[in-house]
């Protein structure tokens, strides 16, 4: 690899605009900032963002890879929460039931918005748009009948608090920034290095091709949609426990968070081509503008501005970059 | 001679109440280009999409060395040898030569869970399979397919196929979106797959391509085979009045619905 390395491959690869954008936010917050936030308190703030919104974007990015969106995981964030919530606090069964619980949801949402996609041929904007709603509807009816509250408190101790729902490293950062970093190198590996990434690619470059070439199209969207949706009960579920509570309000955020943080990250939304590290740079710049700007002298308000510029700049830097890796031909006599 | 690689016998194909096809039968053998010519709608995608196991004939059979057989998934008819390569190659624009050359079949290398895809055997075999088709601009399997031009893909398209063992070539209108030039290229790779044993259906409305390639000729006139000829058989002018629907053209149309209404839905045989 490095014997050929070159400037010119760099650009062409799919995260060299979350690249470069990563670089310009990172220069834009030291200056107007200064460094306080690369120091490991700072640190802390922006990776405990990126972590919980890097474990839902990676697969919701994949999605979009394939060709499909997923925009329930806003409200599989609490229905993940309040399951666990509900179960081991409200109730006071084990916490190991709680999780299990909390996951299993998340499949089971993942298998009907998939089913949904795949049989009615309905675009899984509209498919997951309605899920969004019925998921968030059973969520807060569920929770009012059972509860009679819409917040609900939640006590985890032990293995299972160490593992989802604590902070490591002298107390600020989430024990999720772990996961995160280890679902991602996961991710890396099954998407770029093993076969099954090339399916992913090919499904959303040219479905009925793809089908034709074998691939098992349909079985690949099911598995997908289980990803994001049971990603974002996870984070809802270790949000829960680290808090001691989980509401039925919030998560919406996630939706749009995670798809600002997808193609800032260089994925295509039509599908085909992207990268997961590019999405992992793309989720740290998200999480630095958000966060960076509380070390500026700027009022946090102005925060989605420079977030909104900084979608279009990198859809636009994307195109570009994705221009050049189609017209790349070497040079004559080069090799 | 030897049985025919593929065969239809009496193929009949309707939708609901819609007969498309009428009782075709044709056949190809190894190392021979058929060309199929027909107008628009007169039956040429039914037709391919019967033998490469998008659809199943409503009757008649189809063989494959003799022995009939039924492809009731494309998966099945490329399992027989069967490959189909449409007017864009069916390949994916922002995926790496490499890449899509293995798509579905990816080449590996490692152990057990550490299996890794293998770019740089995939982006080799690649590259050299669609070099000795005589694409020799192709020398990079990391660029993306959509930076080629389309005869290239279309040659990377047929050369994948034969790659992974193809015994019959079905190339749908592989031509008909290409420049002079590229569809050269295109012509060559077909000769070059004939010359290596394969079966070739080639589908085009471009009587010149046809001519260049074509061992054996079908033209399709609504649904049904209205002429089967082999090389030499026809003068250019007489297939282009054939298929470019001269005076000729409609007396013949004319002539088989006539027969058809005569003879209880069944074409006349087809003109030698």
């Amino acid at each position: 690899m490095l014997r050929n390395f070159s400037f010119g491959a760099l650009a062409r690869r799919p995260e060299a605009g979350a690249a470069l954008g990563l670089i310009a936010v990172l220069i834009f917050f030291a200056i107007f900032g200064g460094l306080t936030f690369l120091k490991p308190a700072g640190m802390a703030s922006w990776l405990n963002v990126a972590a919980n919104l890097g474990v839902i974007a990676i697969p919701l990015g994949l999605l979009m890879i394939a060709g499909e969106l997923d925009i329930s995981v806003g409200a599989m964030v609490p229905f993940g929460a309040l399951t666990v919530a509900v179960i081991s606090g409200h109730y006071g069964l084990p916490i190991w039931i709680g999780i299990a619980a909390s996951l299993s949801f998340g499949v089971i949402v993942g298998l009907v918005n998939g089913f949904l996609v795949i049989r009615t041929a309905v675009p899984s904007l509209i498919v997951t748009l309605g899920s969004l709603f019925a998921v968030q509807g059973i969520v807060l009816g569920l929770t009012v009948l059972i509860t009679k509250s819409t917040s609900v408190a939640l006590k985890t101790e032990g293995v299972a608090k160490a593992m989802f729902g604590d902070f490591v490293m002298g107390g600020q950062m989430q024990v999720m920034v772990l996961w995160w970093l280890g679902l991602t190198a996961l991710y890396v590996f099954y998407v770029h290095l093993s076969p099954f990434g090339n399916w992913i690619f090919a499904m959303g470059g040219d479905k009925v091709s793809a089908r034709n070439a074998g691939i098992p199209t349909e079985r690949l969207t099911m598995v997908l949609f289980v990803l994001s949706s049971t990603s974002a009960a996870f984070v809802g579920m270790c949000q829960a426990m680290l808090y001691n509570s989980a509401q039925v309000a919030g998560g919406q955020s996630f939706i749009f968070n995670s798809i600002i943080s997808v193609v800032v990250g260089g994925v295509l939304l039509t599908g085909g081509f992207g990268s997961v590290i590019g999405i992992f740079f793309g989720t740290i710049t998200f999480a630095i503008v958000t966060q960076g700007i509380y070390y500026t002298d700027f009022d946090r308000n102005w925060s989605s501005l420079i977030i909104g510029v900084l979608l279009l700049g990198a859809v636009l830097m994307n195109n570009t970059f994705r221009q050049m890796a189609l017209s790349y031909a070497p040079k004559k006599g080069a090799k | 001679m030897a049985a025919p690689i593929l065969a239809l016998r009496g193929v009949n194909k309707s939708f609901g109440p819609i007969d498309v096809l009428h009782d075709i039968t044709l056949e190809v053998h190894a190392g021979e280009v058929l060309c199929l010519l027909g107008d628009n709608g007169a039956g040429k995608s039914t037709l391919i999409k019967l033998m490469s196991g998008v659809h199943q004939p409503t009757n008649g059979h189809i063989e494959i060395d003799g022995a009939t057989i039924t492809l009731p998934t494309p998966r099945a008819a490329s399992d027989k040898g069967i490959a189909t390569v449409h007017q864009f190659g069916g390949t994916f624009p922002l995926m790496s030569i490499g890449r899509s050359f293995f798509v579905g079949v990816e080449k590996t290398k490692g152990w057990g869970p550490f299996k890794v895809y293998d770019r740089k055997g995939a982006n080799d075999i690649a590259v050299k399979a669609v070099r000795d088709f005589g694409i020799t601009r192709i020398d990079d399997g990391d660029r993306l397919v959509g930076g080629l031009s389309g005869g290239e893909r279309q040659s990377l398209a047929i050369a994948r196929a034969v790659h992974f063992g193809a015994r019959v070539l079905i190339l749908d209108e592989p031509t008909a979106a290409l420049g002079v030039k590229q569809a050269t290229h295109v012509l060559r790779i077909v000769n070059e797959a004939k010359r290596r044993g394969l079966a070739v259906i080639f589908i085009t409305h471009q009587v010149m391509h046809a001519m260049a390639v074509g061992d054996h000729f079908a033209v399709l006139i609504r649904g049904a085979v209205a002429a089967d000829f082999h090389k030499g058989e026809k003068t250019r002018e007489e297939i282009t009045d054939l298929m470019a629907g001269g005076a000729s053209m409609a007396s013949l149309e004319a002539e088989i619905e006539i027969y058809m209404n005569s003879h209880g839905g069944h074409p006349p045989p087809p003109a030698a």
